[in-house]
């Protein structure tokens, strides 16, 4: 479904393409910052030590949580100044791309780099035989991250339209909700391999982020059954 | 082995004249200081006109270069042309990442399937000093004395090809560039195609394989020398540069790999902006001349048609012609980097004044970016040795990906702003090995022990 969006939507526009490389761009780095960060936590500790390790899992995953909502203000910040300089290079005065579809793009190129980074071993393995969970592990390790990766992907779309809004009429309490939620599907998922914890949660949010971000966009009831019902 | 040490040497040849060369292409003055003139215009493409044969871009740079001999035009029209380029900046930067992004792929996907590229089975001669010592310190020297060598080798061929260019001597560089092009299509892809044969283990017999590889060679010469669709010269050049980038994957050894790749992005930084460099020589030269660049150097995204040129546009511009010439000396650069044309900007303009619009449909040419073949090489030589010797795969290689695309967009911004020629080796480069050096030993085992939990950020 991912891959349908960027076809659909981003492969048209060549700066949408750009926009979502750079966004994409953004995720590694802080990704980049936030394993470094774990890794010295994890060489200064104690190696044997099988719950610190864990707890030093969490806390790597929710530091690295924080940097990616980080990296996304920092994004914002760039993208203002870039639409600034599109606006008053372009010929008729407006710019040629409008925020809101650049927060889109932007949470489409977050979404698409942590999903390629959380599903693309998995897939390479998955070419070879088929074990899955031979030593106890849940049977459907392949399907349950299929569709969180899903989620994933669709919940930083959402996040980066709603993260964008928040930014632009400084209402504050949209930012942290988004963070909220990204330390929430997260933290869901240290239920696993208890797969009810985690996945539930995260579709019943990406839900409410869906109809969020729409409702911001300028969507409503009324447009929604027009598209849907094909009235001209 | 002793056979292909020998083809190393001309293969080298090829691939340095790529290197050098073009990477270290300034791009033409921006071209949209100059285009927006009528008469400037005009007189580029009757200039261009003369320029028949070439059917690539290099022609058209040519064209482009027209002077800015008219100042007083100049000043009002550099506002439109920020403009025009900016906003033709995201297509060209797409024009540009295609073409990379698929030379990554293909030499990617080759480097994970066909076993023989990953396989040590020697080094070239520019590379003597072997990489098995036990001691770190004797490699690393070892890679350093390994890069030194082939950086001078490198730095030789640019001086030789550039002090053939000054003396005259196109002969024999058009010949050198032909029968290093020709042993790249017809060798090269022979070697290739057995080891893909059997990797599949598809069964294949000699008359089929020569069959298809005089085709593909023979159809590849002439789009690359000649004149030739612009999609399938494009394609050609990309299989080029992957074969010659596997080529590098397969013999070069790990440690110098990188070295090189370093050294290679400092030494285009040199050649490119130093004044004595000789890849700046080589452009001045080629401006004084109004010549095009050499074939097959060069990836253009864009074509001039020469095709339907009216004779009663020609003579109109006849007497435009001479100024435009004197004028354009101090601005043709045409080894280029990165290089956009100004033909739309022109073909434009000077709307009124064409006497037919059909003509002006034929002449018009999209803008096109040039970006060096050599820059292609090394930058899919990068990602396929993320591929090949990273141990966690995909993921480093898919960073090293992004981060070489985010080095393109940035030097063509960079591009943009300054309007001069610029390597497009160095920012790329490095934020790639940067990303493939961090993303192999810090992020890797961060998501390795994420996924093994199941947890996700």
């Amino acid at each position: 479904p991912a891959l349908g969006l960027f076809l659909f939507t981003i492969a048209r526009d060549p700066l949408r393409i750009i926009i979502l490389i750079a966004g994409a761009f953004f995720w590694l780095v802080s990704l980049l910052l936030s394993s470094l960060i774990w890794f010295i936590a994890v060489k200064a500790s104690d190696p044997q030590d099988v719950p610190l390790q864990r707890g030093l899992l969490i806390f790597g995953v929710m530091f690295s949580v924080l940097l990616q909502e980080a990296f996304r203000f920092l994004y914002y910040k760039i993208l203002r100044k870039a639409i600034e300089g599109l606006v008053a290079l372009s010929e008729d005065g407006c710019s040629p791309i409008s925020i809101q579809q650049m927060a889109y793009v932007a949470g489409v190129g977050f979404g698409l780099m942590s999903g390629a980074f959380s599903m693309i071993n998995l897939l390479a393995d998955a070419l070879g035989p088929g074990t899955v969970g031979i030593h106890g592990d849940s049977q459907l390790y392949f399907l349950t991250s299929a569709f969180m990766t899903m989620v994933l992907i669709f919940l930083h779309t959402f996040w980066g339209i709603l993260f964008f809004h928040g930014c632009e009429y400084r209402r504050w309490w949209e930012i942290v909700a988004v963070v909220v939620m990204h330390l929430a599907v997260s933290g869901s998922t240290f239920c696993n391999p208890l797969y009810v914890g985690s996945l539930v949660p995260s579709y019943l949010l990406m839900a409410a982020a869906a109809v969020w971000a729409y409702l911001l966009s300028g969507g409503s009831a009324q447009n929604l059954r027009r598209f849907l019902l094909c009235k001209s | 082995m002793i056979t292909f040490m020998n083809n190393s040497d001309s293969e080298e040849e090829p691939c340095n004249e790529r290197t050098s060369l073009v990477s270290a292409e300034s791009p033409p003055v921006p071209s949209y200081q100059d285009g927006l003139h009528a008469s400037a215009a005009g007189e580029s493409q009757a200039h261009r006109k003369r320029r028949t044969g070439g059917s690539r871009s290099p022609n058209s740079a040519d064209g482009d270069m027209s002077d800015s001999g008219v100042p007083v035009r100049e000043s009002a029209m550099e506002n439109e042309e920020e403009e025009l380029t900016l906003k033709y900046g995201a297509k060209h930067v797409i024009m540009l990442f295609v073409p990379v992004t698929l030379c990554m792929i293909v030499v990617v996907a080759t480097i994970k399937s066909v076993r023989f590229y990953t396989e040590k089975n020697g080094q070239l001669i520019y590379t003597p000093f072997s990489e098995d010592t036990p001691s770190v310190g004797q490699r690393l020297l070892n890679s350093v004395l390994n890069t030194i060598i082939m950086i001078s080798v490198i730095v030789v061929m640019t001086v030789f090809l550039v002090l053939l260019y000054k003396y005259r001597c196109y002969k024999f560089i058009h010949g050198w560039l032909i029968l290093s092009s020709l042993m790249l299509l017809f060798l090269f892809t022979y070697i290739y195609l057995g080891e893909v044969f059997k990797t599949y283990n598809v069964a294949m017999d000699y008359p089929t394989v020569f069959l298809m590889i005089w085709n593909f060679g023979a159809v590849g010469m002439i789009c690359i020398h000649w004149k030739g669709p612009l999609h399938l010269q494009q394609a050609y050049l990309i299989m080029i540069s992957a074969l010659m980038a596997l080529v590098f994957i397969k013999y070069l050894p790990e440690w110098s790999a990188w070295v090189i790749l370093g050294a290679i992005s400092i030494y285009d930084l040199m050649a490119v902006l130093c004044p004595k460099g000789p890849l700046r020589m080589l452009v001045e030269t080629a401006q004084e001349r109004n010549e095009p660049i050499f074939p097959a150097l060069i990836y253009s995204s864009a074509m001039m048609w020469t095709v339907g040129m009216a004779k009663q546009d020609a003579a109109a511009r006849g007497p435009s012609q001479q100024t435009w010439d004197a004028a354009e000396d101090g601005r043709e650069n045409h080894r280029s980097p990165l290089h956009t044309d100004s033909q739309m900007s022109e073909t434009r303009s000077p709307a009124p004044t064409r006497p037919n619009t059909s003509f002006e449909e034929l002449e018009e040419e999209e803008r096109g970016v040039k970006l060096g073949l050599g820059d292609f090489i090394f930058y899919s030589v990068l990602v396929g040795k993320a591929a090949a010797t990273a141990s966690g795969d995909w993921n480093t290689t898919l960073a090293c990906f992004v981060a070489i695309l985010i080095g393109l967009c940035l030097t063509l911004l960079l591009l943009a702003v300054f309007k001069k020629a610029l390597p497009a080796l160095p920012i790329s480069i490095t934020f790639g090995l940067v990303f493939y050096f961090l993303t192999d030993n810090l992020v890797r085992p961060f998501m390795d022990t994420l996924a093994s939990h199941q947890l996700y950020i």
